[in-house]
């Protein structure tokens, strides 16, 4: 007796989000990045198409990140001091297909740096790497509200992944990056009603659901993981069914959570680095596109791991 | 699945001859459905009846018990496809392969090291479960290598061999241990069954294709073996990530009998982080075992770790008990810190201020088990409830300082907490990160 095997059917598509644009495109980018466009669960290729590699990007920041880890000073030698040098590092030593950079000087209590310098910066960044861009604001909601419109205008055309946009603070960088064609992070605390809630206002003001990426804030191995995890499982759950206001690719700061963790801290960094690694495939398996993370031995790994979850 | 009245009902004898004690055949069916009677009651029920009946009331994926002793597990009887739905009940084994290449000296170095591999986390203590012994030179040496292995852990232990001769020396001498034997491929089927039976092991079957691995299962089920794992063997992660998808689905969804068992998978990798990776994917995916090769304590404690979380109930938080915690030489100068009692909050919270060195009261509030966020938003969180457990647990007269430490994130209650319990009101970081600075600025 042949064996009937259990195969679901989707009805729903999570959309696809292209970063970064091309000469062709209006852009100065060498390449773009995918994310997001499949109709199944994570790597169920016998029950539907997944287009784009699951894709991690570089996390950089505009200063110097003080607060991080020996390790990942270590790992990155001087050129965390110098931006530039740190993100050509990046793309030319460990071939990062994008960068992630978080303007954190901005923020009130670190330079403050005005938006028009971090605009210049931004401009600066897309002069000396060719890859696509996610940009982060510092986390002071007044303060992000006059930079990311700044750089916004500095980067157009180019199509970054900006934000982010939050419940009751989207509206002035819905209105910015429309303007400028970029895409957009929403972003809810592990909530999927607030993730439904806010692609729903954001799509309201005329922002195509198409070019938002959610972030459904994680916690890391430990920390919490959990709790994501199964609320990205939900929200693919619905989007597969149908559910086309939370169709959206996941964004996950992994780096950002995993080096916080006590275990990142251990003396040996072989800790630190598989508490990143494998919060970041917990992730993936949860079904993330786009993962921002820090130590590169980790990106290193989960990029094979990537590569090896994609071989068929 | 459970069989319903009338199922049962029609492998009845339908002679409503009262025996069983009921007025009626189907009155007795009723009674069986809804489990109020056993099927002994009646002495007109025929062999398949029964076998039918037994089998309805097992679960759709069989519940395993694994190794003998305190160190013994269960898995199986899994009930659902993603935590949200409800819960992974039991947490899948971890073990580790040895091959019987190793020297003496060295097996019994790494058991030292598994054994030892021992973590607490939130108040949870996590261990790891199996030892592999693998089967790379002869019978006689593999045989000294189990007798090595048995007698220096009490961990559950896989038989790792295709060999009939070298296994039944070996499984003598694990009797009361309930091994599980590895792997029963198609060639050695009745051969590894008979030696299961024998001395009551598990027996894995091996198999690439889910067809074949289902006519195996069937095959010795009906031989009368049931304590069986299944396994498909080394493939691409997909593939992989395909089957356990489907050896949980079938069961659960398309009520498949003969792949109602839970799954073992083997993640060995050169590279541990590599390896790691591959044991998160099964971890993550249904597998009722994962036997990994890489002992080291920094690659054992994520993957533990990552077990934990997958394995938590998702609606019931871990929860420490709420009290008045003293960390260090406190004294009635020792700050107090209020938190929730969300295992995770609290144990952040903890491991920041023993780093600061600074003797600390940690007062944890009764939140239900919600961080400080949800906690506050859900009002469990409150300046009244904080108030009750000051009074409670009588801060007042322990510090002289009068005064009271409020995560940072609930700032906004500052005023009202004063008020209500008439302490002075410091607020702290939003991260607990911030705790080792900021006590020692205090
Ligand atoms: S004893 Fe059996 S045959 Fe007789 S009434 Fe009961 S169920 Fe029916």
């Amino acid at each position: 007796m042949a064996l009937q095997l259990a195969t679901e059917k989707w009805s729903g598509e999570i959309s696809e989000v292209i970063i970064g644009a091309t000469k062709d495109e209006g852009g100065s980018r060498k390449s773009v990045v995918r994310i997001g466009g499949e109709n199944t669960l994570p790597f169920l290729f016998n029950e539907g198409k997944i287009p784009n590699p699951v894709c991690v990007a570089f996390e950089v920041w505009d200063t110097a990140p003080s607060d991080w880890p020996e390790c990942l000073w270590r790992a990155f030698g001087k050129s965390l001091n110098d931006s530039l040098s740190w993100a050509k590092k990046c793309v030319e030593e460990y071939k990062a297909k994008i960068l992630c950079v978080r303007l954190q000087s901005a923020h009130p209590d670190f330079a403050d740096t005005p938006p028009e310098a971090c605009a210049k910066f931004i401009a600066g960044l897309l002069n000396a790497v060719d890859v696509p861009l996610v940009i982060i604001g510092c986390g002071d909601d007044a303060k992000d509200n006059l930079v990311l419109p700044a750089v916004s205008e500095a980067a157009k055309g180019e199509r970054c992944l900006i934000g982010s946009a939050v419940q009751d603070n989207y509206k002035t960088l819905v209105a910015a990056l429309s303007a400028d064609g970029h895409n957009i992070i929403a972003e809810s605390p592990i909530d999927i009603n607030i993730a439904k809630q806010l692609n729903i206002l954001i799509s309201d003001t005329g922002f195509a659901l198409s070019r938002i990426v959610i972030n459904p804030t994680i916690g890391a191995l430990g920390y919490g993981l959990e709790y994501a995890y199964s609320i990205m499982e939900r929200a693919r759950l619905a989007a597969l069914s149908g559910d086309k206001t939370v169709a959206s690719p996941f964004i996950c700061f992994v780096g950002q959570e995993a080096w916080k963790a006590k275990e990142a801290k251990s003396e040996d960094e072989r800790q630190g680095i598989i508490w990143e690694m494998l919060s970041a495939a917990a992730l993936i398996q949860a079904g993330a596109g786009l993962l921002v993370m820090r130590h590169p031995v980790a990106v290193e790994k989960v990029n094979k791991y990537i590569e090896r979850l994609f071989q068929r | 699945m459970a069989l319903s009245g009338l199922d049962i009902y029609k492998l009845l004898a339908k002679t409503n001859c009262r025996e069983c004690g009921f007025a009626t055949c189907l009155a007795f069916a009723m009674a069986l459905a809804k489990k109020a009677a056993g099927i002994e009651k009646c002495p007109y029920i025929n062999e398949e009846a029964k076998r039918m009946l037994e089998a309805s009331a097992q679960p759709p994926i069989k519940l395993l018990c694994i190794g003998g002793g305190e160190k013994s597990f269960e898995i199986g009887n899994e009930s659902v496809m993603f935590r949200h739905e409800e819960k992974f009940h039991r947490p899948c084994g971890i073990g580790f392969i040895l091959d019987d290449g190793l020297s003496d000296a060295q097996i019994k170095e790494r058991l030292r090291k598994i054994n030892k591999s021992r973590f607490e986390r939130v108040g949870q203590m996590l261990e790891v479960n199996l030892v592999a012994v693998r089967q790379n030179k002869s019978g006689q040496r593999f045989c000294d290598a189990v007798k090595l292995v048995a007698e220096n852990t009490d961990l559950a232990l896989v038989l790792m061999s295709r060999d009939p001769a070298a296994l039944k020396p070996a499984l003598e001498l694990l009797k009361a241990r309930r091994p599980v034997i590895y792997p029963a491929v198609k060639d050695n089927l009745q051969e590894f069954a008979l030696l299961a039976k024998e001395y009551g092991a598990i027996l894995v079957i091996t198999c690439p294709d889910l067809e074949g691995l289902s006519a195996a299962a069937a095959q010795l089920n009906k031989e009368g073996l049931s304590d069986i794992l299944l396994d498909t063997g080394k493939k691409e992660l997909s593939d992989k990530i395909w089957d356990l998808t489907q050896l949980r689905r079938l069961p659960l969804k398309r009520s498949n009998r003969s792949l109602g068992y839970p799954v073992l998978a083997v993640a060995e990798e050169d590279d541990p982080y590599e390896e790691a990776l591959e044991a998160v994917t099964y971890i993550g995916k249904y597998a009722g075992i994962v036997l990994i090769r890489g002992i080291e304590s920094w690659e054992v404690l994520s993957l533990l770790t990552l077990r934990q979380n997958i394995y938590t109930d998702p609606q019931k938080p871990l929860q420490i008990e709420p009290k008045l915690y003293s960390i260090g030489q406190v004294d009635d100068k020792s700050p107090v810190l209020v938190t929730t009692n969300f295992s995770l909050t609290y144990y952040t919270v903890l491991g920041e201020v023993e780093a600061s060195k600074v003797p600390s009261y940690i007062m944890s509030v009764d939140t239900e088990g919600m961080s400080v966020l949800t906690a506050w938003a859900a009002e469990k969180f409150t300046p009244e409830k904080i108030t009750a457990t000051v009074n409670k647990y009588g801060v007042r007269q322990m510090v002289r300082h009068n005064r009271l430490i409020i995560p940072g994130y609930v700032a906004v209650m500052s005023g009202e907490l004063e008020e209500s319990s008439g302490c002075k009101v410091v607020v702290g970081p939003k991260e607990a990160a911030g705790l080792p600075s900021f006590l020692k600025n205090l």
